[in-house]
C-alpha cells in the first residue's frame, strides 16, 4: 500500500479514500481490508461505501457525525491496515458458451490478437479474474486483468441491445451484462447465470473482491442450464 | 388529527405523460452492489407534498415531469398534496396550484398539462403508495429495471392503479420556512469544491465561477448536462471511482455534467466538486435552456445550511 492513504474531500458528506494510483491486482486485498474496517468503524453512521479499483468513497450521515470525527476514523482504520487473505472474497466457476451467434466479438478480438478463436476461449479461461468494482448496472462487477494479447478497445458505437449474460472485453477489463443494456463492450459469448435476479434480491452473485474463473461450455450444456440462444443481433 | 379514510385509495391512470414515476427518498447502502441512489430528484418538494398530509417526510409519492396530458382518475375520496412544479394543473379542469393539499372526490380528474414553472411536480398520498420495497426503497428506477408500481422500475401507463390506505392530516398549510428553501427560484447553484480541482486550469476555474451556464436538453434524472465555456483539466486516464450525488464531472469536450439521483456508481472523469444536496434539487427543477450559475462555498457552509433546511420540517 501507499505510504500514505490520501483522505479527499468528495462532496458535502462525501469522502473518498486514495489507496493507489493505479489498476493492479495486488490492490484488491487492501482494498477488501479496508472495506471490511471501514464498515465496522462507521457501523449505522455509514450511508453507503463505494470500493473500486485503486479508491474508497464513503458516505456518512453528516447528521450524526462531524467532518472531523469521520476523518479520525477512517485515519484509524488505515493505520491499522492489514491486507485481507484470500477467505475474504468467493471464487466463481462461470458456465460461458463461446460462440459467433452470441458472441460477435470473437472474430475481432482472435485477429487482433492473431490467433484462433479455440486459443483466445482457452486464454480467456485460463486465468481467475479479480472483481474490482460493482457499477455501470446492477450486478455488473469489472473484472481483470485480462491477458494482454487479447486486450481490445471498446466498440466505436456501442450497441444499443446487448443481452443479459454476455461476457465481453473492454481493454484488460472482462464482465457480464446482468440485464439488456446498451454497451460498447466486445462480447465473446453468454452464460446462462442469472445475474441480475441474484442483484435485484441485494445478492449479487459477484461482488467486489471475489474471483471469477470462466470455464467454456458447448450449446446443448449452455440450453440445459437455461440459457437464451437468441443470437446477440437479434436481442430485443 | 388523523381524518377517517376508507380501507383502500385508489387513482387510475387514465392517460400517460412522458414520465412520472413513484419516487421515495431513495435507496441507500446498496451502492457498492452497483446500484443507483434514485430517489425524488427535487427532496425538498417531495417531503414538502409528505409533510401537508403529515406522512413520514420520505414516502412514496409520484413525481411527475413536465406534466405532457397525464391524466390520473380518482376512484374514491381523498385528500391529496401537491408540491413542486407548476405544471398547469388542473382538478376537473379548474387550475390546482401546487404548494398545498386538496380534496378530491371519487370520479374526479386530475390532469397535468405542460411546465409553467419548474420540471417536477410531486403528488403525495396519505401514509404514502403501497409498493413494495426493493432493496430498501420503493423508488423507480427505469434504468435498473428496480422499484416502482410494476417492479420493473417503469413509468406510468394508461390502464395502472395506484393504491394506498394511510390517513392524513387535515388542514395543513406550508410554513413560512418552507419558501425560504423554494427549489424552483434563484439560479446560484452552491457547490463544494473537490480535491481535483488544483488539476484544471486556471482561466478554466476562473470561467467556471464566473460565467453563466445554460442547462442543455441532454438533461434527465441520471445527469444534467451544462452549456458554457470548455473546461480544460490536466488530469488523464483517471480510474473509475464512486460518484457522490450532485458531482460536476467535467469530460475531454469540457462541459461539465452534473449528476443526479440516478447516476452511474462508479466513474472516471474528473470533477470540480460537487454540487449540495439543496443545489442538486434546484437543478432537478430547471428547464433546458435556463441559465444558472456555480457559487463555491465550504463544507461547513453547506452543513450549516442543509441542516436549516432540515429543520425547516420540524
Amino acid at each position: 500500500m501507499k505510504e500514505c492513504p490520501r483522505i479527499e474531500l468528495t462532496a458535502m458528506d462525501v469522502l473518498m479514500i486514495r489507496l493507489f494510483d493505479a489498476i493492479d491486482e495486488a490492490n484488491m486485498p487492501w482494498v477488501m481490508a479496508a472495506d471490511r474496517a471501514l464498515r465496522d468503524a462507521f457501523g449505522d453512521e455509514l450511508i453507503d461505501l463505494v470500493p473500486s479499483y485503486t479508491t474508497l468513497m464513503l458516505h456518512y450521515d453528516c447528521l450524526r457525525l462531524e467532518h472531523g470525527q469521520a476523518r479520525e476514523r477512517i485515519e484509524r482504520v488505515l493505520q491499522h491496515l492489514e491486507p485481507a487473505g484470500t477467505e475474504l472474497g468467493e471464487r466463481h466457476e462461470i458456465p460461458v458458451w463461446y460462440d459467433p451467434s452470441v458472441g460477435p466479438e470473437l472474430n475481432r478480438v482472435a485477429e487482433r490478437a492473431g490467433i484462433a478463436i479455440e486459443e483466445l476461449v482457452r486464454r480467456h479461461c485460463a486465468r481467475d479474474y479479480y472483481v474490482f468494482a460493482l457499477g455501470f448496472a446492477p450486478g455488473y462487477g469489472f473484472m481483470g486483468l485480462v491477458e494482454e494479447s487479447l486486450a481490445t478497445p471498446r466498440l466505436t458505437t456501442p450497441r444499443r441491445r446487448v443481452p443479459a449474460g454476455s461476457v465481453g472485453i473492454a481493454d484488460r477489463q472482462t464482465a457480464i451484462y446482468p440485464l439488456l443494456s446498451p454497451g460498447g463492450w466486445n462480447i465473446l459469448g453468454r452464460t446462462a447465470l442469472p445475474l441480475f435476479e441474484h442483484a435485484r434480491r441485494g445478492e449479487p452473485l459477484l461482488r467486489p473482491g471475489d474471483r471469477v474463473r470462466f470455464v467454456s461450455i458447448p450449446r446443448d450444456e449452455f440450453v440445459r442450464q437455461g440459457g437464451d440462444t437468441t443470437p446477440l443481433e437479434e436481442a430485443r | 388529527m388523523k381524518e377517517v379514510t376508507a380501507q383502500i385509495a385508489c387513482l387510475r391512470v387514465i392517460q400517460a405523460g412522458p414520465l412520472a414515476l413513484i419516487e421515495d427518498g431513495g435507496r441507500f447502502g446498496v451502492r457498492h452492489l452497483g446500484v443507483t441512489q434514485s430517489g425524488g430528484a427535487d427532496w425538498v418538494s417531495l417531503r414538502w407534498a409528505n409533510w401537508l398530509l403529515g406522512n413520514e417526510l420520505d414516502s412514496a409519492a409520484l413525481e411527475i415531469v413536465i406534466g405532457g396530458g397525464l391524466t390520473l382518475e380518482a376512484e374514491s375520496d381523498a385528500t391529496l398534496a401537491l408540491v413542486g412544479a407548476d405544471l398547469s394543473a388542473e382538478l376537473d379542469g379548474e387550475p390546482l396550484a401546487p404548494g398545498a393539499s386538496f380534496r378530491v372526490l371519487a370520479g374526479q380528474r386530475l390532469v397535468f398539462r405542460q411546465p409553467r414553472n419548474g420540471l417536477r411536480a410531486y403528488l403525495a398520498v396519505p401514509g404514502g403508495f403501497d409498493v413494495p420495497e426493493v432493496l430498501g426503497s420503493r423508488s423507480a428506477t427505469p434504468r435498473e429495471r428496480l422499484g416502482g408500481h410494476a417492479g420493473d422500475g417503469r413509468s406510468l401507463q394508461a390502464g395502472d392503479r395506484l393504491s394506498w390506505h394511510g390517513s392524513a392530516d387535515a388542514g395543513r398549510e406550508l410554513p413560512s420556512a418552507a419558501s425560504a428553501y423554494d427549489t424552483l427560484t434563484g439560479d446560484r447553484l452552491a457547490l463544494v469544491l473537490g480535491a481535483q480541482i488544483g488539476h484544471f486550469s486556471g482561466p478554466s476555474l476562473y470561467r467556471a465561477f464566473n460565467t453563466p451556464w445554460r442547462v442543455d436538453d441532454r438533461a434527465d434524472r441520471m445527469g444534467v448536462r451544462l452549456v458554457g465555456p470548455s473546461l480544460q483539466c490536466q488530469l488523464a486516464g483517471m480510474v473509475s471511482e464512486g460518484i457522490p450525488l450532485g458531482a460536476v464531472q467535467v469530460p475531454p469536450d469540457g462541459q461539465p455534467i452534473v449528476l443526479l439521483n440516478d447516476r452511474q456508481t462508479i466513474g472516471g472523469y474528473p470533477r470540480l466538486g460537487a454540487l449540495t444536496p439543496l443545489a442538486a434539487a434546484r437543478l432537478a427543477q430547471c428547464l433546458p435552456g435556463q441559465g444558472l450559475r456555480l457559487v463555491a462555498i465550504s463544507r461547513a457552509q453547506a452543513l450549516e445550511a442543509h441542516r436549516r433546511c432540515l429543520a425547516a420540517f420540524c
